[in-house]
């Protein structure tokens, strides 16, 4: 880390604009060879965005990047391959039905004469990937069955087909178990000692500490600044990380709750969640944390009436209920704004008024007809109150920003006037701007007498958002804790399914 | 036609109303009868059977499935109604003929909205065991009407109202019903989000299998007008009449521009593509053209309005992804 060796990449002043947004704004990072560098920031402070960069899928408006002191452009991932600089994706972007093998080679399998593919040698090369990675599979597995730990060890085999310089990790443990984990930490470690730089990304304060020498930290498009890891404590990155905006909180009246909305009892089903008892009140945001397949979403699933709980009461408003199907749920006053937006939310192709009217186009009639006037006004409505960018009505859905998209979700079930919204990974995917105008909403929502069940991956939100936050782990309720009461470590206790003294 | 345009402003994403202006200007050019209101008439009425059947088809595919049964449904239903018209009467033959028939629409509609199967594997091979049906219900023997000239179901066939022949009323008039249900009803709505996006529409209370079962009962009750139609006009009928009109059916609901993903098309857009295909079989026809190269010309026509259809989407002619 010496200034006279020369950095492996470094980038100076990148700068990224998206349409109302500057996703990215002067910002300044280097690795050396040799050297682990994390990169911190909540989700929207544009690691993601960066790393496009990096990875040659953006390019950017303003800045260098510069790899072993000479400056380049990379216009497609190939050329950033060339460069040395892989990106292991943290969303897995392999082909599940073709053979491990294949998928490390993918677009550039070994040929024989008349283009036949030469299995051999692409089986020996694998193999060889693989055993270097202390990977107890053999190449020519089929990728889908393969344990999606494994499956991430051939994306990460992919990246190693190239001598590469640089290495970025993207949130790589998200879905990995700890025995799989040490796994992983050695093969950075040996990737390290060869003299490749790794670009670290990762929300855990342990990880980074255990295996990175600097830290640099992004806050809403900017760099915040560089820190070596051995003289720094946790404190210190949470400071840079979360700013002035740690108690970003409340300046709100204290909240005043009404009555209970919804209780559920000892909701079970097999499998997915067991005996979750929970109470909403009115005026309340009650936020579900906890890792990916911690049964949050089926339990949200299960009270729209998409999944049937294996026993159980549901009460709302007081009122034992048995909700059947979706409609069921709509009937009954519960709305869900559910995880994916695009697959689950929208009618992509269809206009931004029509979605936003569907669960209740049966009721906007006059005579036989839908009532153009009907959808119109409250298709006016929301996209004044939600402050939805959109140039008319008969915009498809399928164009807007994300976060525009969301809010016409959010509009669709709030114009149904439920009596329980739930809304289930309100800001995934989506820029920092709309992400605390939803954020914000959500408070006014609850302000306005609204039973709100918040379900996240982000702590900093559920932080934000929640007045009091339901803890899951392995489909079982942890603790719950008031919003006065919690802090960061027993909140990453409780999720992680470490018993604490309270826990009943 | 100038108020088709109204989807979108450039004349390239039009390119069925392209082709069609096209053809139009290339037939009257040679020859002298085609633009005459007598064979304007004449293809009005002979497109009037697909037309029918397309209509319904629309339905179906902008509800995100596909039917490729109506063809042999035509035989069923056209052989039924012809042979109960002698044993139990026009005033019965029709109502029994189109209730067989709405059943049948129902177990596709039961096989492929109810128990989610794939619609192309479910219709094509209702295709092959409604053909088989009706093989068995005629035991191969071809029907017709004994009285022609008395019977007052000639109407729908060979009558005429106002010098207007009724094919073409019935065609015209369902078109206008069906333009009205798929752009200002709530099932028509929810056709569109079915299409669309069928999960989205669960997750938006929509009774998805509902709507798709109601599809192809509607696809099969066009099945069965058609059937009136074309046993009125023919008086008898082969046991396999209907044999390949599911893939015209289908030409025209592509000319006609209705995504085979589901989701997007219109009424009134397949109106022109039945309209198309039948001004480009006659054209051929009258410039003496033997009958098969229509097979030729329609097909060639329709990959490559698709083509400009989906260059038009990307804004380039080719492109890697998408």
């Amino acid at each position: 880390m010496s200034s006279t060796q020369e950095a492996a990449l470094r980038l100076q002043g990148i700068v990224k604009t998206f349409p109302g947004v500057r996703a990215l704004d002067g910002v300044d990072f280097e690795v050396m060879p040799g050297e682990v560098h994390a990169l911190l920031g909540e989700n929207g402070a544009g690691k993601s965005t960066l790393m496009k960069v990096l990875a040659g899928m953006y390019q950017p408006d303003e800045g260098q990047i510069i790899i072993a002191g000479q400056p380049v452009r990379m216009t497609t991932p190939i050329e950033a391959k060339a460069q040395g600089v892989v990106l292991i994706h943290q969303e897995l972007s392999l082909v599940p039905e073709m053979s491990a093998a294949e998928n490390i080679y993918l677009g550039e399998l070994p040929v024989k004469s008349f283009g036949r593919v030469d299995w051999k040698t692409l089986e020996e090369r694998s193999n060889a990937i693989l055993k270097r990675l202390k990977c107890s599979f053999r190449a020519e597995m089929t990728v889908a069955r393969l344990s999606i730990a494994n499956q991430q060890m051939v994306e990460i085999a992919r990246a190693l087909t190239v001598e590469a310089r640089v290495v970025i990790f993207d949130e790589p443990t998200a879905s990995l178990t700890d025995a799989e984990k040490v796994v992983l930490f050695d093969i950075i470690n040996d990737l390290k000692a060869r003299g490749v730089g790794i670009i670290y990304i990762s929300h855990r304060m342990d990880e980074i500490f255990t295996l990175s020498d600097r830290i640099t930290v992004l806050r809403d498009g900017a760099y915040r600044g560089t820190l070596i890891t051995a003289d720094t404590t946790e404190d210190d990155v949470t400071r840079l990380m979360i700013g002035r905006s740690l108690d970003l909180s409340r300046d709100e009246e204290p909240p005043s709750f009404g009555k209970t909305m919804l209780e559920v009892r000892n909701l079970t089903c097999p499998g997915l969640f067991e005996d979750v008892s929970f109470t909403v009140r009115t005026g309340e945001v009650v936020g579900f944390y906890g890792l990916v397949g911690a049964g949050r979403t089926e339990i949200a699933e299960t009270l729209f009436g998409l999944r049937k709980a294996a026993s159980g009461e549901i009460l709302v408003d007081g009122e034992a209920v048995d909700i059947v199907s979706p409609r069921a749920a709509i009937a009954m006053g519960i709305s869900l704004v559910p995880e994916n937006r695009k697959e689950q939310g929208l009618v992509l192709q269809m206009n931004c008024r029509d979605n936003m009217t569907l669960p209740q186009i049966q009721d906007l009639t006059a005579g036989p007809f839908v009532s153009h006037g009907a959808e119109l006004a409250i298709f006016d409505q929301y996209r004044d109150r939600l402050a939805i960018k959109t140039p008319s009505w008969r915009q498809s859905a399928g164009v807007l920003s994300g976060g525009n998209q969301q809010k016409i979700v959010i509009g669709k079930w709030l114009s149904m006037q439920p009596r329980v919204l739930i809304v289930d990974e309100p800001t995934r995917g989506i820029d920092v701007g709309s992400k605390s105008e939803i954020h914000q909403l959500l408070r006014e929502l609850a302000a306005q007498g609204y039973a709100v069940i918040v379900i996240s991956s982000e702590m900093p939100e559920v932080l934000r958002v929640s007045d009091r936050i339901v803890a899951m782990y392995h489909g079982r309720i942890m603790r719950e804790f008031e919003i006065a009461d919690v802090t960061e470590d027993t909140l990453v206790q409780a999720i992680s399914g470490i018993k604490s003294e309270k826990t009943p | 036609m100038t108020r088709l345009k109204a989807g979108g402003p450039a004349i390239a994403k039009q390119g069925i109303l392209v082709a069609f202006i096209v053809f139009m200007i290339v037939f009257s050019l040679m020859s002298d009868r085609f633009l005459s209101a007598d064979n304007m008439m004449s293809v009005f009425r002979q497109s009037a059977i697909i037309g029918v059947m397309a209509l319904g088809v629309t339905i179906v595919v902008i509800g995100g499935n596909l039917d490729l049964s109506v063809g042999s449904m035509l035989s069923f239903a056209t052989v039924l109604v012809v042979d109960l018209h002698d044993k139990i009467g026009p005033e019965l033959a029709i109502p029994v003929m189109v209730l067989a028939t709405l059943c049948l629409g129902a177990v596709n509609g039961f096989l492929i909205g109810v128990l989610r199967l794939n619609s192309l594997i479910v219709t094509l091979g209702m295709l092959s065991v409604i053909q088989g049906l009706v093989l068995i219900y005629s035991g191969g023997q071809n029907v017709d009407i004994a009285d022609q000239r008395g019977t007052w179901f000639a109407i729908f066939g060979r009558g005429a109202v106002f010098g207007i022949a009724t094919p073409i009323i019935i065609f015209g008039a369902l078109a206008l019903l069906f333009h009205v249900i798929m752009s200002m009803t709530a099932f028509g709505r929810r056709v569109y989000a079915v299409g669309g996006n069928p999960t989205a529409s669960v997750f938006s209370g929509i009774p998805r299998s509902q709507v798709v079962f109601t599809t192809y009962l509607i696809s099969a009750l066009c099945v069965a007008i058609a059937a009136i139609i074309l046993g009125s006009r023919v008086m008898g009928s082969q046991n396999t009449v209907g044999q390949g009109y599911e893939l015209q059916v289908l030409a025209a609901v592509i000319l006609g521009g209705t995504s085979l993903l589901g989701g997007a098309g219109s009424i009134l857009k397949t109106v022109l593509g039945v309209l198309m295909l039948a001004f480009i079989q006659n054209g051929l026809i009258l410039m003496g053209q033997p009958y098969y190269t229509q097979w030729l010309v329609t097909w060639v026509v329709i990959i490559v309005a698709v083509w400009l259809d989906v260059a038009a989407k990307r804004g380039r002619l080719f492109s890697p992804i998408a």
